[in-house]
C-alpha cells in the first residue's frame, strides 16, 4: 500500500509536467491548427527565465570591509548584491532565497511577449501549410532557441534552488498512519502539484467563464462559423498562444528546481509531451490534462523494483508502448474528438 | 542507358564523376593555406559524406514521394548497424556480409515498425515512428545490453574470434572486402596539395551510386508514380481500385532497408556502434539533409546530406583564435565587433547556423538547395537571354502558376 | 435482376434514421438518378455502395456479389466507379499520370511492386492513356499539373479516369454541383456521350433537375431516408407525392 501511493505521490509532478506542457500544446493545436514542435523550448526558455531572475537579484559589487586587510596588506573586500543596499541585508536574502518562485512573475509577461512575437512573427504564415512544414520550421525554431540558450548559459545544468523554507520532505507515512519514513515527500514537489493544478484549473475556467474563453473555445470546435460572425477569431488565437507560452514557461520555472535546468530539456520533455498530447487525444484539453498524469503515474510504477525484476527496462519504454497500444486501438486518443486530424 | 532517360543518366553520371573524383574536389586548398581548413577530402568525412547521402535517399522515397514524415527513421540506421556488427564480430570481418546482415535486418525492423505505424498517418504516424524509435533507442541503451553492449556499445575486440577470418590469437580483427582493409589509403602529393584516396571511402561511394540509380529507377517507374500518387490523394487512389497500405508499406520498408545500408557501412567504416545512433535527433538529422537538399527530388537529399556533413566537421572547428587570422586586417575595434557577432553562428554554435538555415529554408524554398539553384538558374537564363522566355517556361513543369 | 440491387438496407447514426427500409434495382446499361431534398439520405446511400459505410441491415449486391463488407478499394475493382462532388484527382500529378494510374490499377490490380521498370517503357499504357485524353479534349494539357486545371477540366478528367478503369458501373456524385451552365451543359453531353459509347450502367446522384431530366432513365425520389417512388421521368415530373415533398410548387 506505502508503495503504491509512493509511486502515485512520485509520478504527480513529472505527470504536472507533461499535462502543463501538453495542455499548452493542444490550446495551439486546438486553436491554430498548427504542430508546435518549439514548444519544449518554450518550456525551457521558463526554466532559464527562473535562471536569470536569480542572476539578476544576485548582482553584487565589492565592497571594503573595515577593520580587514588581505594577505598583501590591501583593505580586504567582499562582494554584496545591490539587493542589500536597497532592502537590507534580511530582506535582501529572502528575496534572493525566493528567487524561483519571484521568477513566475518575471516569466509571465516573458513568454507571452516571446509567445505573441514567435505567433505573429512566424507561425502566422504556416497556418495553411501542411502539418509537416509546421513541424520542420517549428523543429528547426526549437534548434535555434536551445542554441542561444546554449551560447548564454553554457551547457551545463545549472542548480537552481527551491526557498530554504520547501527544502526537506514530508512524511506522507506519518501523517497517514502507516509507518513513519515509508512515504517520504519533498515540499517542492508537493509545491509543484499545487501549482501545476491552480494553473490549470485558471487555463479551464478562463476558457469556461469568460466570454474571451467561450469565443475560442467555440472557434476551436467551429473556425469558420465563428470567423462568419464577424469575430476576429485571429487576435484572440494570438493572445492563446501567449497563454499557452506562459504555462509552458511556468512549468518550467517551478521545475528548476527539482532538475536543474539545461538547454535540451525543451526537447526531453517535448517528444514525451507530444506523445502525452496524441494519447489524451489531439484537441482535447481534459485529455492533455487526464494523458499526462496518466503517463506520469505509471512511467513511476513502471520504475518500482518488483515491476524491473520481471520487465527489466519497462520504466524506459513504458509511456511509447502505452501511445503506440492507445493510437491503434483509439486513433483519437482518449478523449479525442471527431473530425480532428482524421486524415 | 541503363535504362533511364537522358536527363537522369546525365545526372547519374554527374555524381558518378563528383564521388570518383572527391578527393580532389574536396581539398582544393593548399594544406599550407589558411582555407586549408576549409577542405573536406580527407578519408573520414567523404565516408560520412556518401554514407549519410545513402541514408538521406532512402528516406527521400519515403518522405519525398508519399509526404509520410518519419521521426524515428535512425532507429534502421541503428538496428542496421548492429546487425552488421554482430556479423562481423561472429561470422566474417569481410565486410560484405556485414553490409548485407544490417540491410536484412533493418528491412525485418522496418516491416514490423512500418506495418503499425502506417495504420495511422499525419502526424499520428510521425509521433508512432518517433515513439518506436525512442523505445529502440532506450531497450539498446539498457535492457539489451548484451547485444547492444549497452551505453559503451559494440567494438571488434581481440577476443572476437569470426569464423571465417583465421586470427592470431588476441589479434584485433580490421574490417576488410575481400582482404583489402578499409584503412588502407593512398596517398598522392602534388606540389602542396596531398590527396588521400581511401578504400573504404571508395566501397561506401560505389554502395551510394548503386542505391543513388536504384532511387532513379524508383522515381521514375510506375511503383514511384503510385507513391506521389498517395501523396496526392488518397481517396482518389481508394476508389481507383489501388490500396494504398502496400505501397506506402513497400516505400517504408526500401528506405528503411536503405537506412540498414548506410548503418551497415558505418560500422564497415569504423567497426563500432553504440545506442546514441538511434537517438531521436539523429532521426530530425536525416529529416532535415532531406528537407534541406529539396524532398522529392532526386539529387536534393545528396546534396542536404553532404552540405549538414560538411557543416558539422568543418564549420564547428573554427574558433576564436581562426576568427582573429581572418579578420587580423581590421582595425582592432571593428576586428573584435565582428568577430563577437559572428563568434555564436560558428565552432560549438554551428547548430544555430543550422537551425536558422533549416528555417529559412522550409519558409522561403520548400524545395530546399535544389529550387534555390533552379531559381538562380533562371534569373541568370533570364537576364542573359530576355528574348528566351517562351523557352525556359516550355521546359519547366509547372507552366500553370 | 438489375447490376445494382439495394435490399432492405437501413442505417442510424445515433438517434437519426438516415437510411429505412431503402430497396432499389438499378438495371444494366441504364441511367438511374436518384433525387431527393437535402438530408434524404443520397450521400449517405452513395456512401453504403461504395462500401464508406456498412448499413445496420439488409443488402447490395452488385452482379450478383454482396458488396458489404469490402473495402472501396475492392469494390471497384469489382467495377464500381465513383465521382465525387468536389474532383478527386491526383493534383500534384500530370494530367497524363492521372489518366495512367487507373490505367494501372485494371491491368495490375490494387497493388504491384513494378518499382523497377520505367513509366516511359510501358508503351501501351500511354497510347491507352493519350487516346482518353483525346477523346476528353485534354491531350493539350498532358504535362499539366492536373491541379492547375479548371474545374470543368478537372471533372472531365476525374470522369475519364473512372472510364479508363471500363467500370460496369458509374456513380456519379452531383457531378454538376457549383459547376457554371456552360461546364454543366458540357458534362451533360460528356455523359451522354459515354452512355452511347459504352456498355456501362451509370447511377447518378443530383440536385440539378435538368441535369437529371436530360440524362435518367429512371429517377428514385429519396425522401426522409426512404424511397418515395420510382419512375420515368416524365411520370415524376407529374407526380403528385413528389411535388409535395421535393419538387414543391415550382416545378
Amino acid at each position: 500500500m506505502e508503495a503504491i501511493i509512493l509511486q502515485i505521490l512520485n509520478g504527480l509532478d513529472k505527470g504536472s509536467a507533461y499535462a502543463l506542457i501538453a495542455l499548452g500544446l493542444t490550446l495551439i493545436f486546438g486553436t491554430l491548427g498548427v504542430v508546435n514542435f518549439a514548444h519544449g523550448a518554450l518550456f525551457m526558455i521558463g526554466a532559464f527565465c527562473a535562471v536569470t531572475l536569480s542572476r539578476l537579484i544576485s548582482l553584487s559589487h565589492e565592497v571594503a570591509v573595515e577593520g580587514k586587510v588581505d594577505f598583501l596588506g590591501n583593505p580586504a573586500t567582499e562582494s554584496v548584491p545591490y539587493i542589500y543596499d536597497w532592502f537590507g541585508r534580511a530582506t535582501g536574502d529572502a528575496i534572493i532565497d525566493w528567487a524561483v518562485p519571484l521568477s513566475i512573475l518575471f516569466a509571465i509577461p516573458v513568454m507571452m511577449l516571446i509567445g505573441v512575437i514567435m505567433e505573429r512573427g512566424l507561425i502566422k504564415h504556416f497556418y495553411n501549410r501542411p502539418h509537416a512544414d509546421q513541424i520542420l520550421v517549428t523543429f528547426g525554431l526549437a534548434i535555434v532557441l536551445q542554441e542561444i540558450i546554449k551560447y548564454y548559459y553554457g551547457a551545463n545544468p545549472i542548480p537552481t534552488p527551491a526557498p530554504d523554507a520547501f527544502r526537506g520532505s514530508f512524511d506522507f507515512g506519518a501523517a497517514m498512519g502507516f509507518d513513519p519514513n515509508t512515504i517520504i515527500y519533498p515540499y517542492w514537489r508537493l509545491v509543484y502539484f499545487a501549482f501545476a493544478a491552480v494553473i490549470i484549473g485558471a487555463v479551464f475556467a478562463f476558457l469556461q467563464f469568460t466570454t474571451f474563453g467561450m469565443v475560442v473555445r467555440a472557434g476551436m470546435a467551429d473556425r469558420e462559423t465563428v470567423g462568419l460572425l464577424g469575430i476576429n477569431i485571429d487576435r484572440r488565437f494570438t493572445i492563446m498562444f501567449g497563454l499557452a507560452a506562459a504555462v509552458a514557461g511556468l512549468a518550467g520555472v517551478m521545475y528548476t528546481p527539482i532538475n536543474s535546468p539545461n538547454y535540451h530539456m525543451g526537447m526531453d520533455f517535448l517528444v514525451l509531451s507530444f506523445v502525452v498530447v496524441v494519447v489524451g487525444g489531439m484537441g482535447s484539453l481534459p485529455g492533455a490534462v487526464l494523458a499526462g498524469f496518466l503517463l506520469g503515474i505509471l512511467e513511476s510504477f513502471a520504475s518500482m523494483g518488483a515491476v524491473l525484476e520481471v520487465l527489466p527496462g519497462l520504466n524506459q519504454i513504458i509511456i511509447y508502448l502505452v501511445a503506440i497500444i492507445i493510437l491503434l486501438t483509439r486513433p483519437r486518443g482518449l478523449m479525442g474528438r471527431k473530425g480532428v486530424m482524421e486524415d | 542507358m541503363l535504362g533511364l532517360n537522358k536527363k537522369d543518366f546525365r545526372l547519374l553520371m554527374i555524381v558518378l564523376g563528383l564521388t570518383m573524383l572527391a578527393p580532389f574536389i574536396l581539398n582544393p586548398f593548399p594544406s599550407s593555406s589558411g582555407l586549408a581548413q576549409f577542405n573536406a577530402g580527407y578519408p573520414d568525412l567523404m565516408q560520412r559524406f556518401v554514407i549519410f547521402g545513402i541514408f538521406a535517399i532512402g528516406f527521400n522515397i519515403l518522405f519525398g514521394l508519399t509526404g509520410y514524415l518519419s521521426f524515428g527513421h535512425a532507429a534502421f540506421l541503428g538496428v542496421g548497424s548492429y546487425g552488421a556488427m554482430w556479423m562481423m564480430k561472429l561470422f566474417s570481418l569481410n565486410v560484405i556480409p556485414a553490409i548485407i546482415m544490417g540491410v536484412i535486418v533493418a528491412g525485418i525492423f522496418a516491416v514490423a515498425v512500418g506495418y503499425v505505424s502506417l495504420r495511422r498517418s499525419g502526424i499520428y504516424f510521425s509521433i508512432l515512428t518517433l515513439a518506436f524509435a525512442q523505445m529502440s533507442y532506450a531497450l539498446a541503451y539498457s535492457v539489451l545490453t548484451p547485444i547492444t553492449g549497452g551505453e559503451t556499445g559494440l567494438q571488434i575486440k581481440s577476443t572476437d574470434s569470426p569464423l571465417l577470418s583465421n586470427l592470431a590469437e588476441g589479434e584485433i580483427g580490421r574490417a576488410n572486402l575481400f582482404g583489402m582493409d578499409m584503412r588502407a589509403s593512398y596517398e598522392m602529393a602534388v606540389g602542396d596539395w596531398l590527396f588521400t584516396f581511401n578504400a573504404g571511402y571508395y566501397i561506401a561511394a560505389v554502395f551510394m551510386l548503386i542505391s543513388f540509380y536504384l532511387a532513379i529507377r524508383i522515381f521514375r517507374s510506375p511503383f514511384g508514380t503510385m507513391l506521389r500518387a498517395v501523396k496526392s490523394n488518397q481517396t482518389r487512389m481508394y476508389y481507383t481500385g489501388l490500396n494504398a497500405r502496400p505501397y506506402t508499406l513497400a516505400a517504408f520498408v526500401i528506405s528503411g532497408m536503405y537506412a540498414g545500408l548506410a548503418g551497415g557501412l558505418l560500422v564497415a567504416m569504423d567497426t563500432q556502434v553504440g545506442p546514441e545512433r538511434m537517438f531521436w535527433t539523429a532521426s530530425g538529422e536525416v529529416v532535415l539533409m532531406t528537407i534541406l537538399g529539396g524532398a522529392g527530388t532526386l539529387i536534393g537529399p545528396v546534396l542536404g546530406a553532404g552540405a549538414i556533413k560538411y557543416m558539422e566537421n568543418i564549420l564547428s572547428k573554427i574558433n576564436k583564435d581562426i576568427l582573429h587570422q581572418w579578420f587580423a586586417f581590421l582595425p582592432d575595434g571593428l576586428e573584435d565587433f565582428i568577430i563577437t557577432l559572428v563568434y555564436p553562428f560558428i565552432g560549438k554554435g554551428w547548430h544555430l547556423t543550422l537551425g536558422l538555415i533549416f528555417m529559412a529554408v522550409v519558409i522561403f524554398l520548400p524545395g530546399g538547395l535544389v529550387e534555390g539553384g533552379q531559381r538562380i538558374k533562371r534569373l541568370f537564363s533570364r537576364k542573359k537571354k530576355p528574348g528566351d522566355d517562351e523557352a525556359d517556361k516550355a521546359s519547366q513543369s509547372t507552366p500553370a502558376e | 435482376m438489375g447490376i445494382l440491387e439495394v435490399k432492405d438496407v437501413n442505417k442510424r447514426f445515433g438517434g437519426l434514421q438516415a437510411l429505412g427500409d431503402v430497396n432499389l434495382s438499378v438495371e444494366d446499361q441504364s441511367v438511374h438518378a436518384i433525387i431527393g431534398p437535402n438530408g434524404a439520405g443520397k450521400s449517405t446511400l452513395l456512401n453504403v455502395l461504395v462500401g464508406k459505410l456498412i448499413p445496420d441491415t439488409g443488402s447490395v449486391m452488385f452482379d450478383g456479389q454482396s458488396v458489404l463488407g469490402r473495402k472501396p478499394y475492392e469494390i471497384n475493382q469489382m467495377g464500381i466507379s465513383r465521382v465525387f462532388q468536389t474532383p478527386e484527382i491526383f493534383g500534384d500529378l500530370t494530367v497524363m499520370e492521372n489518366m495512367m494510374i487507373p490505367i494501372f490499377a485494371k491491368r495490375d490490380g490494387a497493388f504491384r511492386m513494378h518499382a523497377i521498370e520505367s513509366m516511359a517503357k510501358e508503351k501501351a499504357i500511354i497510347e491507352q492513356a493519350t487516346e482518353m485524353l483525346e477523346n476528353l479534349n485534354l491531350a493539350d494539357d498532358r504535362d499539366m499539373h492536373a491541379a492547375a486545371m479548371s474545374r470543368g477540366n478537372k471533372r472531365r478528367l476525374e470522369i475519364g479516369m473512372c472510364l479508363a478503369q471500363e467500370p460496369r458501373l458509374l456513380l456519379l456524385d452531383e457531378p454538376t454541383a457549383g459547376m457554371a451552365r456552360a461546364d454543366t451543359n458540357a458534362t451533360i453531353d460528356l455523359l451522354k456521350q459515354i452512355k452511347d459509347e459504352r456498355d456501362i450502367t451509370i447511377a447518378i446522384i443530383e440536385h440539378d433537375m435538368h441535369v437529371v431530366f436530360s440524362l435518367a432513365e429512371r429517377i428514385t425520389v429519396l425522401a426522409q431516408g426512404t424511397p418515395l417512388v420510382e419512375d420515368t421521368p416524365d411520370n415524376i415530373k407529374g407526380h403528385p407525392k413528389v411535388r409535395e415533398a421535393y419538387l414543391g410548387e415550382s416545378a
